[in-house]
C-alpha cells in the first residue's frame, strides 16, 4: 500500500501539500516541533494513493513516498 | 513498495533557513535533479548572488562562489572560460538580477556565454525587507510603494525572459512557475534541458522561475502561492520563449 511520510522536523507548516494532496490525506497538526510551527500530519493514510504530488510542492523537502 | 521521492545528491542535509511557503527551496531541489541527473556535481560551480538565495553554499554539495550583488554572470563567465570543463550556473533573484545586476545578465546572455542562469522572480526584495523591486507588480504594495506600484512614479514590471529572448545570444529562454505540481514538472523538465544545453555546449540557457514570498507580501503561504497562479501568471506568461537548438558557429 502505499505511503507518505512527513519529516516533522523538517515541515514549517506552509500546507502547500495540504493544498497540493488530491485525496486529503494530509493536515496540519496541532502539534508544534522545535522550530515552532505545526507540522503536517498524515490523517488519512488509507486515502494515500502515492502520486507524490505532496512532495513535488513541499519547499522543504521533508516529505517521503512510496509506492 | 519502492521509495519514489528521494532527497536529490546534490543537496546537503542542511535545513533551508528559508520561510515557510518561500518557493526558493522547491527551486532549489530541481537543480539539484538537474546536476544529479546529468552526473555532474563532482564539476559543478555554483554562483551564488546577493538575496534570500546567498546560502546556497550550505545547501548544495557543490563549489559555490559569492559573486558582489548582481555580477553572477560576470563571475560565471570568468569561471566558464578558465574552467570550461565545469558545469556553472547562477542563482540569482529578481533584486540582484533584474536591478543591480541588469548589465551584467544582458552581456552575458548577448555573448552566449555556455552557462545557466536560473532567475527566481518574486516580485519584491526578500532578504531585505519587502522593497519594491523592478519586477513589481502594479498596484502591489511593498515597503517603498505603501500605496501601491504606479506605472507613473515607478514604471512597469520588467519581463526578464522577454527581453533575453528578443537578443541573438540565448540559446535557451524560459519562464516556468511552481506553485503546483503540474508547474513543478514543467519546470523540472525546462531546468534540465537549461542544463542539457550546457553540457553539450550549445550556449546561453536561462530560467525565470516565477515565485511565492508570503513574508514580504504580508500573506498566508497558501494564499501567497494562489497569488502567483492569479496574479502573477497572467502579467509573466509562462513558456519556452527561445529555443535553438544549435549554436551559431559563424
Amino acid at each position: 500500500m502505499p505511503k507518505v511520510e512527513i519529516d516533522g522536523e523538517r515541515c514549517k507548516g506552509c500546507g502547500l501539500c495540504v493544498d497540493a494532496c488530491p485525496e486529503d490525506v494530509l493536515a496540519l497538526g496541532e502539534q508544534i516541533n522545535l522550530s515552532g510551527y505545526h507540522y503536517a500530519v498524515v490523517v488519512n493514510s488509507e486515502g494515500c494513493s502515492g502520486c507524490a504530488q505532496c512532495a513535488e510542492v513541499c519547499p522543504d523537502l521533508a516529505i517521503t513516498v512510496w509506492r | 513498495m519502492k521509495q519514489v521521492v528521494h532527497r536529490p545528491a546534490s543537496l546537503t542535509d542542511k535545513v533551508f533557513h528559508f520561510c515557510p511557503g518561500c518557493h526558493h527551496g522547491i527551486v532549489h531541489r530541481l537543480v539539484a535533479e538537474a546536476l544529479d541527473h546529468f552526473g555532474v556535481r563532482e564539476r559543478t560551480i555554483g554562483v551564488a548572488s546577493v538575496g534570500c538565495s546567498v546560502f546556497l553554499y550550505d545547501y548544495f554539495a557543490v563549489d559555490v562562489i559569492e559573486a558582489p550583488h548582481g555580477r553572477a554572470p560576470a563571475v560565471a563567465t570568468g569561471t566558464k572560460r578558465v574552467l570550461d570543463d565545469r558545469i556553472v550556473f547562477t542563482y540569482q533573484g529578481d533584486g540582484d538580477l533584474a536591478a543591480i545586476g541588469t548589465a551584467e545578465i544582458i552581456h552575458a546572455a548577448n555573448r552566449g556565454e555556455n552557462i545557466t542562469v536560473i532567475f527566481v522572480n518574486n516580485s519584491i526584495y526578500g532578504m531585505t525587507g519587502g522593497q519594491m523591486a523592478p519586477t513589481t507588480l502594479l498596484g502591489q504594495r511593498s515597503t517603498t510603494s505603501p500605496y501601491g506600484r504606479d506605472r507613473l512614479r515607478d514604471g512597469y514590471p520588467i519581463k526578464m525572459a522577454e527581453m533575453l529572448a528578443a537578443l541573438e545570444g540565448p540559446s535557451l529562454v524560459a519562464r516556468v512557475a511552481v506553485d503546483r505540481p503540474a508547474n513543478v514538472r514543467k519546470a523540472r523538465r525546462v531546468i534540465r534541458r537549461a542544463f542539457e544545453m550546457q553540457v553539450e555546449g550549445k550556449g546561453f540557457s536561462f530560467v525565470e522561475v516565477l515565485s511565492a514570498c508570503p513574508t514580504n507580501w504580508g500573506l498566508s503561504p497558501r494564499e501567497a502561492n494562489k497569488r502567483v497562479a492569479d496574479e502573477m501568471i497572467p502579467y509573466f506568461p509562462l513558456g519556452v520563449m527561445k529555443e535553438k537548438d544549435v549554436v551559431d558557429v559563424l
